[in-house]
Parts: structure tokens; sequence; C-alpha cells
């Protein structure tokens, strides 16, 4: 079971709490726990990656035990706590205004 | 019993705001997708209970919304706005090549005949139509893909496709205007498009013969009179009455020929309504007076409305989808400001009253008439 923080806005729109748990085949990675995301909550589809390019989108960033990891690949392993749930993924929208 | 219900986006929030015939007294609903911009709202003229709603976020990109029931509750449909082929590039404001990239929807307007039929104007300035509710888009790309596309730019607010005008008596007419790259007609339904400029003069385009480029504010139309368009332009306002082949100018006496929205009287087709904003620079009423103006002469003799509005010390903006017609036997005029004030006169703008004067900045007013 992984475990996704969402930001505020993200849980209006999911109509979620703060913390969602979804089921993620290994490998996980930001991509196929994003996948199991929309998967789960289809309203989210195109908020985080773009709808065309399936990039993060620029004012995005992506967490993983404290670190920013944003602009590592979308396709490498998360580590092993987040694989086993002991901590969650953070996606959280940029601080710039609003 | 009849009544209305306007419907509110803005900054923070959806509102929707209920009344019967009279006018008088309001029950306000929201916020709705509070947090969220909410830039335009729009109900369908066959199904009143069918409303579409355009949410936009710097961070979270572009996501649509549907009612089916008035507004009590929403689902998400689709959001995903693709280009045609390949995009291409408009002008920068520098006048360089710069990139088509979809931001966001502007503006949102609903078949006349079909309530799962609707279209959407977008940032960078682009067409989409759904034909099922709002779940998939397609872009209808003559539009963006006229020639002269690559001369289109963006005004202040960014290079916007604002205005949608389906034409009420021929189904294959559809207006559009774009800032700022002008207005456009097109008489097979969307597929082709012919921009419909002549007579338009603008300072920052020493050719005064230009086909495009125009910084077009909002369009408006009288049902009964499709060849009769009315604009509001960057500067000045316009009319035509050969379905855009050739404008002129109306702005007479008004105090400042620059403002945003633009609307016609429901059951008047010669009364015209505008909001003078001081300049380009100066987004707020000149002299402090939030004033509506009325020609009942179609243009060139304005009146101002004043009775209920403030008329000192008030320097907030309306917006051009921020004013709004309905269509009860005395017409109703409303319209959002920037400081979060909704005023609504029952009368045709003889006397107004706040319906609520504390909401976040208003980025779009629509009303629909409930029989």
């Amino acid at each position: 079971m992984i475990r996704v923080i969402l930001p505020p806005h993200l849980r209006t729109l999911a109509r979620s709490g703060k913390e969602v748990e979804l089921d993620v085949a290994a490998p996980v990675t930001p991509s196929s726990v994003i996948d199991a995301l929309e998967g789960m909550y289809p309203t989210l589809r195109g908020t985080i990656r773009d709808h065309q390019t399936k990039q993060r989108r620029p004012m995005v960033r992506f967490f993983a035990c404290e670190q920013d990891i944003s602009h590592d690949s979308l396709e490498a392993p998360l580590p092993e706590v987040i694989a086993t749930g002991k901590e969650p993924f953070w996606i959280i929208g940029a601080i710039s205004g609003g | 019993m009849s009544g209305v219900r306007v419907l509110v986006g803005t900054r923070k929030g959806a509102f929707i705001l209920n009344s019967d015939e009279r006018r008088k007294d309001w029950e306000i609903t929201g916020p709705h997708f509070g947090g969220w911009e909410m830039f335009h709202l729009k109900g369908s003229p066959v199904d009143p209970n069918r409303i579409y709603a355009s949410q936009a976020s710097d961070w979270f990109g572009q996501t649509m919304h549907r009612s089916d029931d008035g507004g009590q509750t929403w689902q998400t449909v689709g959001s995903e706005f693709g280009y045609q082929g390949v995009p291409g590039t408009h002008q920068w404001y520098d006048g360089t090549p710069h990139p088509w990239e979809f931001k966001r929807v502007w503006h949102l307007e609903p078949s006349l005949t079909d309530p799962d039929t609707v279209y959407a104007g977008v940032e960078d300035a682009a067409l989409f139509k759904s034909t099922d509710a709002g779940a998939t888009w397609t872009e209808l790309s003559g539009l963006r893909t006229h020639s002269t596309g690559n001369r289109w730019q963006p005004g202040a607010g960014g290079m916007c496709l604002h205005s949608i005008i389906l034409d009420p008596v021929d189904p294959d007419r559809i207006f559009v205007a774009i800032s700022a790259a002008g207005a456009f007609r097109s008489d097979d339904g969307g597929t082709t498009w012919t921009p419909v400029n002549k007579g338009l003069r603008s300072e920052y385009i020493p050719d005064e013969d230009a086909e495009v480029g125009h910084c077009v504010h909002n369009i408006a139309m009288h049902p009964s009179r499709p060849e009769t368009l009315f604009m509001q332009k960057h500067w000045d306002v316009m009319r035509t009455d050969n379905a855009g082949d050739l404008w002129h100018e109306v702005s007479g006496n008004l105090p400042s020929d620059f403002g945003f929205p633009i609307e016609v009287h429901a059951h008047e087709p010669e009364t015209v309504y505008v909001v003078p904003i001081k300049s380009d620079s100066e987004h707020f009423p000149p002299d402090g007076k939030l004033r509506v103006y009325r020609s009942r002469s179609g243009g060139n003799e304005w009146e101002a409305l004043t009775n209920g509005l403030p008329q000192q010390d008030c320097y907030v903006n309306v917006l051009r989808d921020a004013m709004a017609i309905d269509s009860l036997d005395s017409c109703g005029v409303y319209f959002g400001t920037t400081g979060g004030q909704v005023y609504a006169s029952a009368d045709s703008g003889d006397s107004w009253a706040p319906i609520v004067r504390d909401l976040p900045a208003v980025m779009s007013v629509e009303v629909q008439t409930l029989r």
C-alpha cells in the first residue's frame, strides 16, 4: 500500500482527505504512483502531469523521505520506505502566491 | 413562478445567487470549488439545470465541471484540450514567434439547441467543441490555422478567445473574438473563418487597414438582429450592421471609450450597456464613479446610470465576461467587480443594488432566466 499526501486544492477536486492510499504494482515510481492515483481519482487527470506531454506541471513538486525529487526521472524507483508504505509520497503545490 | 439564477465566477471559487422575478431578495450558495479560480460558468439555454464551469489554476492546470441539477452538485468532465496537428507559432509581445501553448478556458458557450453541445474559447486562442456534455473536446482548428494566425498576439491578459456568439437564425454562423487578433466569423459551423475587422482602428497598429491584431474586449448581439453586433474594443465602442463586414464607431459622449464588457437589452435591440474604464493603464472608473452607460439609440448617445452605484472613491474594474442580462419582462442587468461586488438592476439599469459586496474578485457573471 502506497500512501500519498495531496495538496489542499487537489483534495478539494478529489473530494478526499489529506492522505490517500493506493495499490501500486512494482516497480513503484512517481509515474506508477500517479497512474494509480489518477485511476482511483479520475478528476485528478491532467492536474499533476500535463495531459499531452505527461510531464510534471512546473508548479508541482514531489518529495520522498523529505527530499525534493521533482527533477528526478518519473520512472526512477522510489525508496523502499515509500514502496512499503512506511513513509508517504508527497505531492506539493509550489509556494508562489495565489 | 419565474426567477433568475446568477452564476458568478471568482478568483477563489464560484457562487450561485438565486432570486424570484422581483430580484430583491437573494439566496446565495458557495463557494463552489473554494480556492480555485473559476473563469466562467454558463447554463444551457435548452436545459437550465445543465451548467458548465471552467476551473483554472496556474498550479494544476485546467479542469472542467458540469452540473445537471442547477449547480447543486457537480461532476468533473474532460479537460484535455489538444490542438490539432503541430500548433506552430503566433507573435509574442515583442513581435517574435512564440509557440502556441494551451493555458486555460476563458469562455463557455452552450449550444442554443442541444444541451450536450458546448463551445469553449481558450488561451492560447482557439475554439473547441464538445458534443458529449464536456466529456471530450475537439478543436475547430480552421480558426487557429487561419493564414493570419502567426500574426496574432497576446493582450495584457494573454492571447485569449473570450467571446463566442452563436447565431440564433443561422445555425452555421458563429462569431468569436480574440485579444489581440480581432473578431472572426464562420458561416460553415466553425470549419472555416474570416476575419471581420474592417473599420476598426487601433492606436498601437500603425497599419490602419490591418486585418488582424486588434484588441477586441467583448462583442454582443441581440438575437432578433443577428446582423448587428456591438463591440467594446480596447479603446472604442463599435457597431456593425452587416455581420462584421464593416464596423463604425459609436462611442459618442462616453467619458471614456475604454472598457471591457458590452451587453444588449433583452427586449430592446438598440439599447446597449457598457462600463467605461479610465484607460488601459488605469483600470478603474473615471473620477472614482462607478457608472454603467446605456444607449437607447444603438450607440453614440449615452446616459450614465448611477442610482445605487458608488459615486465616489470607487476604483474597481469590471471584466469582460462580468456583465449579463436576463430576459424577464422588466429586463435585469447584472455585473460583478474586481472588488467582489455583484450589482443587479431589475429595471433595465435605472436603479441598482448590490446582491453581495464582499466576494473574491469577480471574473465572470452570467444569468439564467428561469420560468
